[in-house]
């Protein structure tokens, strides 16, 4: 652990108990951040993204929920601290954007008044002081007409300008570390490029630490420094964003990545398709989590699960027996392929991938795709 | 874009919407203006992608297809046909024809009726009644989207995935065997890998019935990979419709560049800057903007573009573009159904 590190986790887990069952949806995950620096965390639906985040944050409320493990902000342990301490850190120290706004706006209270109560209260301001801090945090949101602004109830705004309000709430108090879970999920394309542009200005210029949750490669691509992809509420690859995009090892990953339509691909172009879907966290596959769908799956695989190794590039690590590149992957690859398992086949766009399976393409339909 | 004009219609087409307006009163005097006046068509076959930021009026020009409601004006022609012309048994026939998916699978589908009766629902009022007859066609339809028709049989829509259920909304449109399908954001609440098979699903389904789809996404990317043709909306006007691969290549609209450019792509080294600078917020469909609705955010925008509505030219082949200063100039003007 790098002494300048402003986060570490490390076997964080997060188990809640619900009537069917445990659900692990943080398992053993281990991590640290620089400060300065963005991490973004991808994965599909469940992957466990935001319970990881709020577990930092101590912000699990879920009765039945246990988080066991380390987490060192400054060097302190979080999870041993009151929950008047943690109250001290958040907004102060650690705030969060959430994908909705609405979430964290109340809808019958004007955006002024929300803003100004939010100042004084955590930075002791008198009231005109917290007005003109309110509107000097709409304006670096780059809200126009900020003063006017103060005045509109949150459904009078647009989503974006929504987000921009929620925005200048969490950077309010000067954090020095941001959540940002999926805060342009909800958006158009175009507003979300604006959002990102802001949350990475606002970066720069308080030299702020953030992690920005996401299911978008996309979005992640260009704007962190550092990704760790999770699956099944594990981390199953880590690397330096430029590293992960090279070389990706983890069949997820490269999984995931060919999934997406890519905007430069021709029309009608198929995807390559994951078979199923993911996993049911009450009762995990054995072994690797992602087995029941990975093209490169061996019988290993099935029987333990592998833990994150470090790789040849610096800060490289993934979870995998057969790490794409490698030749046990090639070799697996092939053998899948000769044994018609159905989840390779699909990855070789000879089998069309379903949730509960795959149907193998007939022959003619085939060719035409190779 | 916004302009109007039909010089991007075609002379064989299933479906052609011409002049389509749609408003929502609200209050005395004051109506929403969601679409106003576009034109577009459909050939057999063919899929339609519609995009556009939210509130531009996809879902508003899809349901008006169906007359859900009837627009304010214009003509919806569906082989031949003026939908709006159709009183209610006349129009509740040809809505056969016609049907439509929707962004929420669980929701979308009858909660309270195992699947086998959700899926044959659009059999009972014109298809055939004799059960035997109606199992036969919806469980080919099932099969047809990879649900095992005897299992989910009498299983209910909860006891189903997002994905299985967009899939059985899909079973449910192909029974009646329609002439068009409008698919209103299918996969946007979809996982990525669940949204992969879904589009890799419609694709072949359409290779192996002939489908002709109207697409409605937000996602361009995923609108590019289902679609032979995109039309671009803003603030309910038609910006620019394209063969697919030649608008994404060569946008002429400022704001399918914009859009465009706002993409962000899995690929570290790509340039996070767009040339077009957009930081306005979308004006108001009340009272939307003289002249070129899109003025407001545009560059480009001059004395003309506040006076004048653009409209539709081409800029090649099958590429027409409505705006005064197009990025790629316009070859011809004004040609087509004049
Ligand atoms: N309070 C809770 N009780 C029980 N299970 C929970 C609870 N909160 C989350 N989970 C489960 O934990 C898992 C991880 O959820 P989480 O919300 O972190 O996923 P995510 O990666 O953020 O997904 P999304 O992209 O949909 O936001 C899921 O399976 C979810 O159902
Ligand atoms: N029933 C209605 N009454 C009043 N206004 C409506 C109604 N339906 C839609 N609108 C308005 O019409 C405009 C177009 O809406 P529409 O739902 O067609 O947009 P959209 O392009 O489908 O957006 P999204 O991407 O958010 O689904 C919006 O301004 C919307 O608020
Ligand atoms: S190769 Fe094995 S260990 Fe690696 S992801 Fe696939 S199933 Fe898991
Ligand atoms: S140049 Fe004029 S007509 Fe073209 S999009 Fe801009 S404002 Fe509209
Ligand atoms: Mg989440
Ligand atoms: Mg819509």
């Amino acid at each position: 652990m790098a002494s300048n590190d402003l986060l570490t986790v490390q076997h964080l887990s997060t188990t809640f108990e619900t009537p069917a069952g445990s659900v692990k949806a943080v398992d053993d995950v281990s991590l640290s951040l620089k400060a300065g620096s963005t991490m973004g965390l991808v994965g599909e639906s469940g992957s466990g993204k935001t319970v990881l985040s709020r577990s930092i944050m101590r912000l699990i409320t879920a009765g039945g929920a246990t988080t066991t493990g380390s987490v060192l902000y400054r060097g302190e342990e979080l999870l041993t601290k009151s929950s008047k301490e943690m109250q001290a850190l958040w907004g102060a120290e650690m705030a969060m954007v959430f994908q909705d706004p609405m979430t964290s706006l109340n809808p019958v209270v004007r955006i002024g008044r929300q803003m100004i109560e939010h100042v004084q209260h955590h930075l002791g301001l008198s009231k005109a002081d917290a007005v003109d801090a309110a509107v000097s945090l709409l304006r670096s949101a780059q809200i126009p007409e900020a003063e006017a602004r103060l005045q509109a109830y949150p459904h009078e705004l647009s989503g974006g300008m929504r987000q921009r309000v929620c925005i200048a709430i969490a950077l309010a108090c000067g954090p020095n570390m941001l959540f940002a879970d999926e805060p342009t999920t909800a958006l158009d394309v175009t507003v979300q490029h604006q959002i990102l542009n802001l949350l990475a200005e606002q970066q720069r210029e308080r030299n702020m630490t953030m992690i920005l949750v996401t299911h978008d490669l996309g979005v992640v691509a260009g704007r962190t420094d550092e990704i760790a992809v999770m699956y099944a509420g594990r981390i199953v690859e880590k690397a330096p964003t430029d590293t992960l995009f090279a070389s990706m090892r983890h069949p997820y990953t490269e999984a995931l990545l060919r999934a997406i339509p890519k905007i430069d691909d021709p029309k009608q172009t198929k995807l390559s398709a994951i078979i199923g879907r993911p996993p049911d966290l009450i009762n995990p596959p054995s072994g690797c989590a992602f087995s029941p769908r990975c093209p490169y799956v061996q019988p290993k695989c099935r029987e333990e699960a592998p833990t994150l190794t470090p790789g040849e590039s610096a800060g490289h690590e993934f979870a995998c027996w057969n790490p794409v590149g490698s030749p046990e992957a090639e070799q697996a690859w092939q053998q899948n392929l000769e044994g018609g398992l159905l989840q390779t086949l699909a990855a070789a766009g000879k089998a069309t991938a379903t949730e509960e399976g795959a149907t193998p393409v007939p022959v003619a339909a085939n060719e035409a795709a190779q | 874009m916004a302009g109007s004009g039909k010089a991007h219609l075609r002379d064989e087409a299933l479906l052609r919407v011409e002049d389509l307006t749609v408003e929502f009163p609200i209050g005395r005097d004051r109506a929403v203006k969601a679409v106003s006046g576009i034109s577009f068509d459909i050939a057999k076959g063919e899929t339609l992608g519609l995009v556009g930021e939210s509130g531009c009026g996809k879902s508003t020009t899809g349901r008006a297809i169906l007359q859900l409601p009837a627009p304010t004006s214009g003509q919806v022609i569906l082989d031949g046909t003026d939908l709006t012309s159709l009183e209610g048994p006349e129009m509740r026939k040809h809505r056969t024809n016609l049907q439509m998916i929707f962004q929420d699978p669980i929701s979308s589908l009858n909660p309270r009726r195992a699947v086998g009766e959700v899926v044959a629902e659009p059999l009972n009022v014109w298809g055939p009644h004799d059960e035997d007859e109606q199992w036969k066609l919806v469980s080919e339809q099932l099969e047809a989207v990879g649900i095992d028709p005897d299992v989910a049989r009498n299983k209910y829509p909860h006891e189903f995935s997002g994905g299985q259920c967009q899939r059985i909304s899909i079973a449910r449109a192909l029974v009646m065997d329609p002439q068009l399908i409008i698919c209103d954001e299918p996969v946007s609440a979809l996982d990525v890998s669940v949204q992969a098979q879904i589009l890799n699903m419609l694709k072949d389904l359409k290779d192996r019935y002939g489908l002709t789809l109207v697409f409605i996404a937000h996602d361009l990317a995923v609108v590019k990979n289902i679609s032979d043709r995109v039309a671009v909306m803003y603030l309910g006007k038609m910006c620019e419709v394209s063969e697919s691969n030649e608008l994404y290549a060569n946008p002429a609209h400022p704001y399918t560049r914009l859009l465009l450019e706002s993409i962000p792509l899995p690929d570290p080294t790509a340039d996070l800057d767009t040339t077009l600078q957009s930081e306005v917020e979308l004006p108001s469909p009340l009272d939307p903007p003289s002249g070129c609705r899109f003025r407001t955010r545009c560059p480009f925008a001059d004395e003309i573009c506040e006076r004048e509505e653009p409209q539709m030219r081409r800029v090649s082949g099958d590429h027409y573009v409505a705006c005064h200063h197009p990025l790629i100039e316009p070859t011809e003007t004004n040609v087509g159904l004049e």
